[in-house]
């Protein structure tokens, strides 16, 4: 009798895990097929480029102020703690390296997408999980217009313009930042701040890097976002749920991606 | 539908079946919309009757049968032959499904922007000749999120016929609206069905409203055509389905409560610890 009852729970658990695993691939595909969906309905987004700056405004611009904001304190807490380090060594002219190369190969383009997710990724999932629910894509449907084409694609591009230059935009900021703590605050040599950062960061193992990956987490995170609002259920907990993993599958696959994208960037 | 109507059929379903998840929604159902006419499609919640304006717009396949529009077999159509199709379609949501990020204007520019490349002077006469018909003209400024639901349904018309759709499909356009706005959506549908010369296909469960415009109306239960005929053929039915939809009764063919076990039963069955 016990053990069948294990058994019964034994087998439960599995389909359960089953159908959790097929469900995921499931998934998977789907947004795999909406992506390239996606591109091959991009022709629109090209011959009506205003549609595309307009969505620009409301991911890029509209997401500035949490980002430029963000970047300033990384810098400054990157200098901080960089110098309590350094200085043990002799090397606290080395701040400037240190805070530039945090920031462009790493820090910019992962928290920049992460704070992309959380602000853009979640306004553009709850926007087209709405306007499935209320019938605005099926509406488009029957106008003989592609939601595909005229609502995703240009959000698509969007998000993959936006994010190299965000990313750009942060390392920056968060080099001012760094800046204001390491030489007027901390008293680092100016000249020395910016001639060893000058001297040691490489245009295209450093920068050019950081950019790529900006770019391949501007495509991943507006693509899950676009995916989990054109797949949520038009409820308002269905909208709600995709919101929310949105936010989480998007942080996820950021850092996967960096690892990846870093180990790939480092042997080369 | 009646052999004293000889005219074209725009739309037809032919022997249409349609279910998923195991449940048969529509069992085999046979319907004629011809040209110029007010065709309405009654029946109660849960009847399927959406279902049926998606299945004409070719959102959805049958599974058995077919819908012709315009003497095409919708689902045998590519992605591009729908959308040719969907061109001579008009179609009124339930809520409206205005694009709440664009102003009445540009709701109702929309599908003209889309699908023509007519001047911005020209699309301008056109969305204020197609505002000025259903009596928004004066709210072409506002947002969606400013408007009332009956206005909102009215723009949403006003957008719907843009292009002068040959088909007009209405999905419940009475629900949730007051009696005045209810009286000014009845007569726009008539009165645009006729200056347009279209077909509307209206799918609702008031009874009233419906009957005063309608040239002809099909009833839908259990997924089989249940009734057909005139607004005036229907009213003296004696089916009892008709009856009782068409008079309102709260017990008849259609139970008034869901399939249930014996009442005195279910009061015990808490005491029996179930």
């Amino acid at each position: 009798m016990v053990r069948s009852g294990l058994l019964v729970s034994l087998v439960r658990s599995l389909r359960k895990l089953g159908a959790g695993v097929t469900d995921r691939v499931w998934r998977l595909g789907a947004g795999v097929r909406l992506f390239g969906l996606t591109l091959v309905s991009s022709g629109e987004s090209l011959r009506r480029p205003r549609l595309v700056t307009k969505e620009i405004f409301s991911t890029g611009v509209l997401s500035l102020i949490i980002i430029l904001v963000s970047a300033f304190f990384v810098g400054m807490v990157l200098a901080l703690q960089g110098h309590n380090t350094l200085q043990r060594y002799g090397s606290s002219e080395a701040i400037g390296v240190l805070v530039a190369l945090a920031l462009v190969r790493e820090l910019g383009p992962v928290v920049t997408a992460l704070l992309f997710a959380g602000r853009a990724g979640t306004a553009i999932t709850a926007e087209i999980g709405l306007m499935k629910a209320t019938e605005q894509l099926s509406a488009m449907e029957m106008m003989a217009v592609s939601p595909i084409s005229r609502v995703l694609a240009p959000r698509f591009w969007a998000g993959v313009i936006a994010m190299p230059i965000l990313n750009v935009l942060f390392c920056m900021v968060g080099i001012l930042g760094g800046y204001l703590v390491a030489v007027p605050l901390i008293g680092v040599d100016s000249g020395a701040f910016w001639s060893q950062m000058q001297a040691n960061v490489d245009w295209q193992h450093d920068i050019l890097n950081g950019v790529i990956k900006s770019i391949v987490f501007g495509i991943a995170c507006t693509m899950i976002a676009l995916f989990e609002g054109y797949d949520a259920p038009p409820t308002a907990e269905g909208v709600s749920r995709a919101t929310t993993r949105t936010v989480v599958t998007s942080s996820l696959v950021i850092l996967g991606l960096d690892f990846i994208l870093t180990s790939f960037m480092l042997t080369t | 539908m009646t052999n004293n109507i000889v005219t074209q059929n725009i739309v037809e379903l032919n022997n249409l079946s349609f279910g998923y998840k195991g449940r048969m929604l529509h069992k085999g159902i046979n319907m004629v919309f011809p040209l110029g006419k007010v065709v309405a499609i009654m029946g109660g919640s849960g009847s399927g009757k959406t279902t049926l304006l998606r299945l004409i717009g070719g959102q959805i396949k049958p599974n058995i049968g077919e819908v012709r529009v315009d003497g095409q077999v919708v689902h045998k159509q590519d992605r591009d032959g729908i959308y040719k199709l969907r061109r001579k379609m008009g179609m009124l949501f339930q809520q409206g499904a205005l694009f709440t990020d664009l102003s009445v204007y540009e709701n109702v520019a929309f599908p003209i922007r889309e699908h023509t490349d007519l001047p911005e002077s020209m699309i301008h006469d056109l969305v204020l000749m197609k505002l000025n018909a259903v009596g928004l003209r004066g709210a072409y400024k506002l947002m969606p999120t400013e408007l009332s639901g009956g206005m909102a349904r009215r723009v949403a018309l006003a957008r719907a016929i843009a292009l002068d759709p040959d088909i007009m499909m209405y999905d419940e356009p009475f629900a949730g609206l007051d009696p005045i706005s209810m009286g000014v959506i009845c007569d726009l549908i008539r009165t645009l069905n006729d200056a347009l010369g279209a077909t509307s296909i209206i799918v609702s469960h008031d009874v009233k409203e419906t009957f005063s415009i309608a040239d002809y109306v099909y009833f839908v239960a259990d997924g089989v055509v249940a009734a057909e005929g005139t607004p005036e053929d229907l009213r003296k039915s004696n089916l009892p389905f008709v009856h009782q939809f068409v008079h309102g009764e709260k017990d008849g063919p259609v139970p008034f409560h869901y399939g249930a076990g014996d009442y005195q039963q279910d009061l015990l069955s808490f005491k029996d610890g179930r």
